[in-house]
């Protein structure tokens, strides 16, 4: 090729592929690192390559790079999945409001800010993925979001579509116990509460079976019911309930509505886990349980009995066991140590490594793209300069979808990970203050 | 009972009871940090009658036979959280378990942490689980002088069994934190307007209370005016780098000791609090970047050892869950941020202890210092380390 065309076809390339720096048709090699791929075990001097924002290949140093790649020497580091974080309150969100308790027609994703510097911590922590959620001070206080951590000026950029008509993006919030605990609408006790999520769920039968009956007949289709609609999808499985919960009743009351109408369960928080941890295991509407670490029992009285041998409990009953932030109530920064914790008191590091990452996936009913390093996933991954379980190590690169989205070494992203004057804007979401109704 | 059998019943009986109750331990480590010269490997520490009676390597170090033995990958100084609420702030934060803060008035200098403190509380057991063995503990931050602080081992059934200190210092909250449910103050200005007020009425108490003249005992002044003497401290929770300056006005007009706490912003003015030579209670490394604090950073702890600065961990107030945190979890986050983990250790322990002025009794493994030591299974400050047994007073407390 004559110079002068060189030339001419780097600037092309540099108009076309702008200011990514490379081309999405690139591949990306990642070499000389340790892969935890959490499909497999881990691969030392292991090779990731990466296209088109997929994972292509994953193995060992004799994979084969493909011509043209850029590679990336990750010697001394340790490579692994985009952490998924199954209860977060980032972006600043908001849900259901004082006028009732059960808002199904209400979702997060209409109050989100896409610009939220709280989503600059999830990506500084290695969060790629999150089910970010409306509080628990409603027994339903909305529809959750399943937001992949893109950069974007819409919430849509964000969202993780679970239907081809990109209509489901999220789950369900549900909560018993104290939180959603007050006065009318409020239910006043525990009993108060199932009957008035029962009660709801009734409805929601009926208005399936309506819509069943109308076969199609757009009249004899009852009265368009966003709430409703929300409420089949969580009755035809395709939605997931995410129901904060702490004391083993309130969980056994929580498996027993879901078993009573037959959808499927994220247990959230489960404080008491270790106390119906068989119980919790041998449901089969339960999708899996979502649990927080915290640096002390208590703060709350449904908390006084929280462990964080939860993980080791329910990882030895069989049970789909993941770790979530909280966030605000756990720094998104410090994701991986909440499962270092669950290690701290006894779970595997296997179990606690897919509680940050496939397991959480599966309980977002999205495995099939995110959570481990397999042939055709999403190239989200984050680059530790350490064990993923030690203090002392930091995440140094999180990328998405094939593109870095947030790196140590630039100056612009570091002072997300280690705060500093004027990062943040100060407004962490307080569950103390939370719920609509109180 | 005849004299003769009296006489020899006695002797018996201090034997057994020395043998019984006051049993010996030796503690070995693989790593031993006695915060007084450098780590030893394979090292001994031998207690007697509630003391460290010798510490040293095992080569050098006998252990009578009598002497109990426990083994520990690592063994530091019992651990110093240098500002907590435990003991006073219960675990299940209800109305009923809530002692911490006052309301009925911002500035209530009178009231003792020693009349609150629950020791059986299970935030208190929780720490010392985690190796913490000495607690400054007291009176929390909302209130212009909230009370004031105790400093207690994390062992005993009440208050009194283990008592270092009982009335160290006076809890000071400036800037935002201070409750909504007082009336005043309002606004920055007012708060140090009304500091001043009441520290100039406790100026003219002193001076009453230093003549022969008659005067008439008030409870508040006579802490405040214990502070003026330098009999107590100040410690002045505060975050934004304005307020501090507000402190340290406060501080200089006035002349009482003062420790700073929190302090959020220190990074900004480093050169500030170093040259006037105060200590610095530094927030929780992992404290939430809200409110007053939202301009915290990890490393924030490191900057001001590096400058020189005083400085000791507090897992701080915690309104709701966690209700505490663990002074242990904190500086392994400020060590992975820039202090390292041998500073980190010396900040948890013996600069702990000489910022509370209790470095003659605890912060170091020396002979004749009290025993307390804690136990782990490897790097104190990772993750997934354990503590592995504490010793508080020369006892077995886990």
């Amino acid at each position: 090729m004559k110079p002068i065309q060189s030339l001419l076809l780097a600037l092309v390339c540099a108009l076309l592929f702008g200011v990514n720096g490379f081309s999405q048709s690139t591949p990306q090699a990642f070499t000389g690192a340790q892969i935890i791929p959490i499909s497999g075990e881990p691969i030392n001097n292991g090779v990731l390559i990466i296209e088109d924002g997929k994972i292509t290949a994953v193995g060992n140093e004799n994979t084969r790079i493909p011509r043209g790649a850029d590679v990336h020497d990750m010697s001394g580091k340790v490579i692994m999945p985009g952490l998924v974080d199954t209860h977060s309150h980032i972006g600043d969100g908001d849900g259901g409001d004082r006028s009732a308790t059960l808002h199904p027609d209400v979702r997060i994703m209409d109050s989100i800010n896409p610009r939220s510097e709280s989503f600059k911590r999830a990506l500084a922590g290695g969060i790629t993925s999150v089910n970010v959620m409306p509080g628990s001070g409603h027994l339903m206080s909305g529809q959750t979001v399943y937001l992949k951590l893109r950069k974007a000026n819409t919430i849509e950029d964000m969202l993780i579509y679970l239907d081809d008509e990109k209509t489901i993006y999220g789950g369900l919030k549900m909560a018993n116990g104290t939180n959603p605990r007050g006065n009318p609408p409020s239910p006043g006790t525990r009993a108060k509460a199932a009957s008035m999520v029962r009660d709801l769920y009734i409805k929601a039968q009926e208005y399936k079976a309506k819509v069943a009956a109308a076969d199609g007949d757009e009249s004899k289709m009852p009265p368009r019911d966003i709430g409703m609609e929300t409420l089949v999808e969580v009755l035809e499985g395709k939605r997931i309930v995410h129901n904060h919960t702490h004391t083993h009743q309130d969980i056994l009351t929580t498996i027993r509505l879901a078993e009573e109408f037959g959808y499927r369960l994220v247990l959230q928080h489960v404080s008491e886990a270790w106390k119906v941890a068989d119980e919790i295991a041998a449901s089969s509407n339960v999708v899996g349980s979502s649990i927080i670490t915290l640096d002390s029992f208590g703060g709350k009285v449904e908390a006084k009995d929280i462990r964080n041998s939860n993980g080791k409990y329910l990882e030895d009953a069989g049970e789909l066991v993941g770790f979530h932030t909280d966030d605000g109530i756990t720094d998104s920064r410090l994701f991986l140590r909440s499962a270092a914790m669950g290690v701290r008191e006894g779970m595997s590091r296997e179990a606690a490594l897919e509680a940050v990452t496939i397991a959480n996936a599966v309980m977002m009913d999205i495995d099939e793209r995110v959570g481990s390093f397999e042939e055709g996933k999403d190239a989200d991954l984050i680059i530790l300069n350490g064990d993923p379980f030690s203090v002392y190590t930091h995440v140094e690169q999180t990328w998405i979808e094939g593109q870095k989205v947030w790196d140590r070494t630039n100056e612009e992203d570091r002072k997300y990970a280690t705060g500093g004057y004027q990062i943040y804007p100060g407004q962490i979401h307080s569950h103390h203050e939370e719920g609509g109704l109180k | 009972m005849r004299t003769l059998k009296s006489l020899i019943l006695i002797p018996a009986l201090l034997l057994a009871f020395s043998f019984s109750t006051e049993a010996q331990i030796a503690v070995k480590g693989e790593t031993v940090y006695t915060m007084a010269g450098n780590p030893i490997s394979n090292g001994v520490v031998l207690i007697k009658d509630g003391k460290i009676e010798r510490v040293g390597s095992a080569s050098r170090v006998n252990i009578p036979s009598n002497y109990e033995v426990y083994e520990a990958k690592v063994v530091t100084p019992g651990l110093i959280d240098a500002h907590s609420v435990v003991g006073l702030a219960g675990h299940l934060n209800v109305d009923a378990d809530q002692d911490q803060l006052e309301t009925s008035n911002p500035i209530q200098p009178e009231l003792r942490a020693i009349d609150a403190y629950n020791a059986r509380e299970a935030l208190v057991g929780h720490l010392r689980d985690h190796g913490i063995t000495t607690v400054h503990t007291g009176h929390g931050p909302g209130a212009l002088i909230s009370g004031q602080t105790m400093i207690t081992k994390t062992t005993g059934k009440t208050v009194d069994e283990n008592l270092i200190h009982p009335s160290k210092m006076l809890a000071f909250t400036l800037g935002n934190n201070i409750s909504g449910a007082f009336s005043k103050p309002g606004t920055r200005a007012k708060a140090i307007a009304m500091m001043r007020q009441e520290l100039i009425k406790a100026q003219a108490y002193l001076d009453k209370r230093n003549s022969d003249e008659d005067y008439s005992k008030d409870l508040g002044m006579e802490a405040l005016a214990d502070l003026l003497e330098g009999k107590m401290t100040a410690l002045v929770t505060v975050h934004r780098a304005h307020d501090i300056m507000s402190a340290i006005r406060l501080q200089e007009e006035f002349g009482f000791p003062m420790v700073l706490d929190g302090v959020a912003e220190a990074y900004l003015i480093i050169d500030e609090i170093k040259e006037r030579g105060y200590s610095v209670i530094i927030h929780p490394s992992m404290i939430r970047p809200g409110g007053d604090a939202k301009n915290a950073s990890m490393e924030t702890a490191a900057k001001l050892y590096e400058a020189g600065i005083p400085i000791a961990f507090q897992s701080g107030f915690e309104g709701y869950v966690p209700k505490t945190r663990v002074v242990l979890f904190e500086a392994g986050v400020a060590a992975a941020n820039g202090l390292g983990m041998e500073n980190a250790l010396k900040v948890l322990t013996i600069d702990a202890a000489e910022l509370l002025g209790i470095d003659d009794r605890v912060g170091s493994l020396e002979a004749g210092k009290d025993a307390d030591i804690a136990m782990f299974d490897g790097d104190p400050l990772e993750y997934i380390t354990n503590v592995t047994g504490v010793i508080i007073n020369g006892e077995k407390v886990k």
